[in-house]
């Protein structure tokens, strides 16, 4: 074996220092990156949340003045959805779906390194408009004619919508890169009912990645257009119509809601069962239920729209959509909840963390299904109490299972446990402060405190929820420090993990930690749902006799059918590049010029990313390296 | 008038402490979203004890049994308690509420059918232009009679923005180049706060207006004096500030019926003085007014009218006329 395991990573070794650094391919180095740089943009994003609820502590502060105060709340919604959360999901499914799946790499691993300098680039890029103070200051949603160039001068709205159409080529290849990796490159046997519910998770995200992002695109080209070269698509004095903006970005937007919390849901489904030391019960309910929801998804946007005066037919088959979506939600809570139930809880900083997830997801839940109805939803739309909610799902429902994700994988990913009692303390700080943080903006948004407001006058019963709010915000952020702190002393000097420190039961744990460039020693062949429980076969990688393939001929991994897994090819997999980073280097290029108006230089920075594509693509040899 | 001494202590009663809630509902709109509001709150709290009973339970089993092996039985009530726990129950309780909730909605839409009197509110950055069907127009108040359904058109004349006023009635958005219309109803005489909800730019948070219902009679009273043009002030100063109000920059933007300032860039004053907030955040009060014009970017940073430009006398003398203007 010792013969098989020197080959491999003679074949899967990458070049050292900084052409390694800039031309790696590795889907877990990538993840990585995702992930460290995500935690960055989320500490920054933090920041911002902070300063905010510093300002709305009590009424009329002066500490920060309008401007600020509006570019501040912009910039934390679109960090938080597009820089933090998307990306350090991706990682996670960056570093953890070929592991789970007993691939040796992504399918397409230079659009896999692209995509990620492409969002560190579309991250600099935004975050490059705090240095002129001209950051995005019309929110995350941007609406029209506000974001025109009439009511927004400057580069604030140009920084908001060219940075989100760089940051969705990341995204959409990225997206691609999973659907083609989970139909087609997992482990033999691994047959359609196998298929671990978090790679699930990642698939529902991915296609509803493809289907609603080109929307946000397109929006934001349009937009684009009509600031900078006097088109009316928005405006409704030449024509054009305001609504047209708001329908095109929630079909994107209320999607992405569920892009961030399908593999959330995922990512707990993945630590259930290994902390209560069962399998799940009703996985085919919960698989269904993420599907269902990434479908019916896609028919609720209009909920967003409820307060604009459209016609009540309309108005009524949203809202019945948008009980529905409630649902599959519920049926996966039930179903964590008897897994739960059934099992035998480990109760350390993961399960801590999940059990958190669940009861504060389901504050998020029921409150959400109120805006289904609809004067419900006219009354408190635009208020703190959706503030309150939003937050309750997405922190709730994404952030909790990344932190629970963070101790469960964490030891995966750096060969060392976190420490338990940074972990528990950081889960009481984060629990008790995100509950005092947003619990009380439900009561001051029925109290009737509009959102998106940079003061409010004193004497309207507001000021002791916001003052509560703003103290839960720091101890909420102390409780995230915590985390950091204990990731950095434990990656370096915390217990050796081994390989499986949980005894979890799927193929993650079969490898080592972190695991070798090539992963598994064998590309396994996969006889159970839950791999690792069934198959002592798959310790120290599986022998050819039990089915493992070594392939140790050359930079190849199997490729097997949609359903069955049944092995169809040996794969090359593409060798190292640089080729993706020159390309994310010329298309930054070309975004600034674009931003600045100077489309001489975008002309050439054009040219120079279709001589990157052409270094990318050029044939070496036989085989084609995508 | 005889009516403002009044609002002036409704407006003390409103800054000791009286949140516009949507659960204390003044009005059949707003009584609509109460009546959805409790049952929702009812079933959300059941869904989350059950939740958190469920959660508790299966903490308390892991801290009474130290076994931590693998337990591979299948339960056979798993699947079963998910179909009914998360997929029928569910679906007959969403049902129910959607119903209900369809029935609210078809509520709010028919109760304004019948609305006879007629009130355009015009949304601007950052304030609200109101005019009635006799032709009078205000600003940042809106005054309506008891009892029955005012009908209003909501238009916006730059950017989008959203009415609302809790204790009164759902929000609806203004939006360019269309008309939204919606009602209000009061039951009982009284000052509600409004607010712009929908995020319109730098002075978002300071776009607030009031709703001051009247009995019938008194209503139709302050209608038929609001359409009145502006007197000629009795007292010299004033009469001294309303010369320089015409030459000065105030009358480029600001209309005074019944005078040569016709200008509709920014509120109409007419009966300026009769209202009780200046610029919708600050009790019209002479110092607060002083401190307005002086430099209205102190209080509203970012509105579009400018420091005076007056000389201290000057000022004083338009102040004069300001409270002149009943």
């Amino acid at each position: 074996m010792a013969t098989i395991a020197q080959r491999l990573g003679a074949i899967w070794s990458e070049s050292p220092g900084l052409v390694g650094f800039i031309s790696t391919v590795d889907h877990k180095r990538i993840g990585l990156r995702y992930f460290y740089t995500g935690v960055i943009f989320f500490i920054l994003g933090g920041l911002e949340a902070l300063l905010i609820r510093v300002q709305l502590a009590q009424a009329r502060l002066e500490i920060l003045d309008p401007e600020a105060y509006n570019q501040l709340f912009s910039m934390h919604g679109i960090t938080m959805m597009f820089l933090f959360a998307m990306p350090v999901l991706s990682g996670f499914g960056n570093y953890f779906v070929p592991l789970m799946i007993g691939a040796r790499d992504m399918a397409f691993p230079r659009l896999n390194a692209f995509g990620y300098w492409i969002f560190l680039a579309g991250g600099i890029f935004m975050y490059s408009a705090f240095l002129t103070g001209s950051a995005p200051n019309d929110g995350w949603f941007n609406y029209l004619p506000l974001g025109d160039a009439d009511f927004s001068p400057g580069l604030n709205i140009d920084y908001y919508a060219l940075g989100l159409i760089f940051l969705g080529i990341s995204t959409t290849g990225g997206a691609i890169n999973f659907i083609v990796t989970i139909l087609k490159m997992r482990a033999p046997g691994m047959t359609v009912n196998r298929i671990p519910i978090f790679v699930w998770g990642e698939l529902a995200m991915a296609f509803q990645i493809v289907f609603a992002l080109p929307l946000l695109t397109l929006a934001c080209v349009l937009l684009f257009l009509q600031r900078r070269f006097g088109f009316h698509f928005f405006d409704a004095s030449a024509g054009g119509d305001p609504l047209l903006w708001q329908h095109l970005f929630w079909i994107f937007g209320h999607p992405e809601v569920y892009i961030v919390v399908l593999p959330a849901f995922g990512i707990a489904s993945a630590i259930i069962p290994t902390h209560a030391r069962r399998p799940m019960v009703g996985y085919t309910y919960i698989v269904l239920a993420e599907l269902a929801t990434a479908l019916i998804g896609f028919g609720v946007w209009v909920h967003h729209m409820f307060a604009t005066g459209l016609p009540q037919m309309t108005m009524a088959f949203i809202s019945a959509a948008s009980f529905m979506v409630a649902i599959p939600s519920g049926v996966q809570v039930f179903a964590w909840l008897a897994t739960l139930v059934t099992g035998r809880l480990v109760l350390r900083t993961p399960m801590l963390y999940i059990l958190g997830f669940v009861a504060t997801f389901v504050i998020g839940g029921v409150t959400g299904v109120m805006f289904s109805a609809i004067p419900f939803d006219q009354a408190t739309t635009d208020s703190m109490f959706v503030v309150a909610h939003l937050h309750y799902v997405l922190v709730g429902g994404a952030v909790f299972p990344m932190f629970a994700a963070i101790y469960h994988w964490g030891p995966k990913m750096t060969g060392r446990m976190l420490d338990e009692r940074f972990g528990k303390l950081s889960f009481w700080l984060v629990f008790f402060g995100f509950n005092l943080n947003m619990f009380p903006l439900h009561i001051s948004g029925l109290l009737g405190q509009p959102r998106r407001t940079y003061t409010y006058e004193p004497g309207l019963g507001w000021d002791i929820h916001n003052l509560i709010s703003t103290l839960g915000a720091f101890m909420l952020g102390i409780g995230v420090l915590v985390v950091i702190v204990d990731w950095i002393r434990s990656s370096r000097r915390g217990l050796l993990a081994g390989d499986d420190p949980w005894h979890g039961e799927t193929l993650e744990w079969a490898t080592s930690s972190p695991p070798p460039h090539y992963n598994f020693l064998t590309v396994p062949t996969v006889r159970s749902k839950e791999p690792n429980w069934d198959q002592p076969d798959l310790k120290g990688g599986q022998a050819p006799k039990d089915g493992g393939h070594p392939l140790d001929g050359g930079h190849t991994t199997l490729s097997t059918s949609m359903l069955d897994a049944t092995p169809q090819a040996v794969v090359h997999m593409p060798h190292e590049s640089p080729w993706p980073f020159y390309l994310s280097v010329a298309l930054f290029v070309l975004f600034f010029a674009f931003l600045l108006d100077a489309y001489l230089v975008a002309a050439v920075a054009g040219l120079a990313s279709m001589g990157a594509l052409m270094g990318w693509f050029w044939p070496r040899g036989e085989t084609q390296e995508t | 008038m005889a009516g403002s001494t009044s609002f002036f202590a409704l407006a003390l009663v409103s800054c000791a402490g009286d949140p516009p809630s949507i659960l204390e509902p003044a009005g059949p709109g707003a009584r609509s979203v109460e009546r959805l509001w409790w049952p929702m709150l009812w079933i959300s709290t059941a869904v989350f004890l059950v939740v958190a009973g469920m959660l508790v339970a299966a903490v308390v089993r892991a801290k009474r049994d130290p076994d931590r092996s693998l337990d591979r039985r299948e339960i056979g009530w798993g699947e079963p308690f998910i179909a009914v726990a998360g997929v029928f129950l569910p679906f007959v309780i969403l049902a129910g509420v959607y119903v209900f909730s369809l029935q609210e909605m078809n509520e709010l839409a028919n109760r304004g059918k019948g609305a006879a009197t007629n009130i355009e509110v015009i949304a601007h950055n950052w304030w609200w232009e109101v005019r009635y069907e006799n032709s009078a127009v205000s600003a940042n108040e809106i005054h309506i009679p008891t009892g029955r359904p005012i009908r209003l058109e909501l238009t916006s004349a730059d950017v989008i923005h959203s009415f609302w006023v809790p204790e009164l009635q759902v929000k609806t958005d203004h939006i360019p180049g269309r008309t939204n219309h919606m009602w209000l109803q009061a039951d009982e005489p009284g000052r509600y706060r409004g607010q712009c909800a929908e995020y319109c730019g730098l002075q978002h948070a300071n776009m607030i207006f009031y709703v001051i219902a009247h009995e019938p009679q008194e209503f139709e009273r302050w209608l038929a004096h609001e359409v009145e043009p502006a007197g000629l002030p009795e007292e010299a100063e004033a009469q001294a500030g309303a010369a320089i109000f015409m030459e000065s920059s105030c009358a480029g933007c600001h209309a005074v019926r019944g005078t040569q300032a016709a200008a509709n860039l920014g509120p109409d004053l007419t009966h300026f003085s009769t209202r009780t907030t200046i610029a919708g955040v600050l009790p019209n009060a002479r110092s607060n007014l002083h401190l307005f014009v002086r430099d209205p970017h102190g209080i509203k940073p970012g509105v579009a009218m400018p420091p005076t430009e007056l000389d201290a006398d000057e000022l004083d003398a338009v102040l004069d006329y300001l409270e002149a203007l009943d």
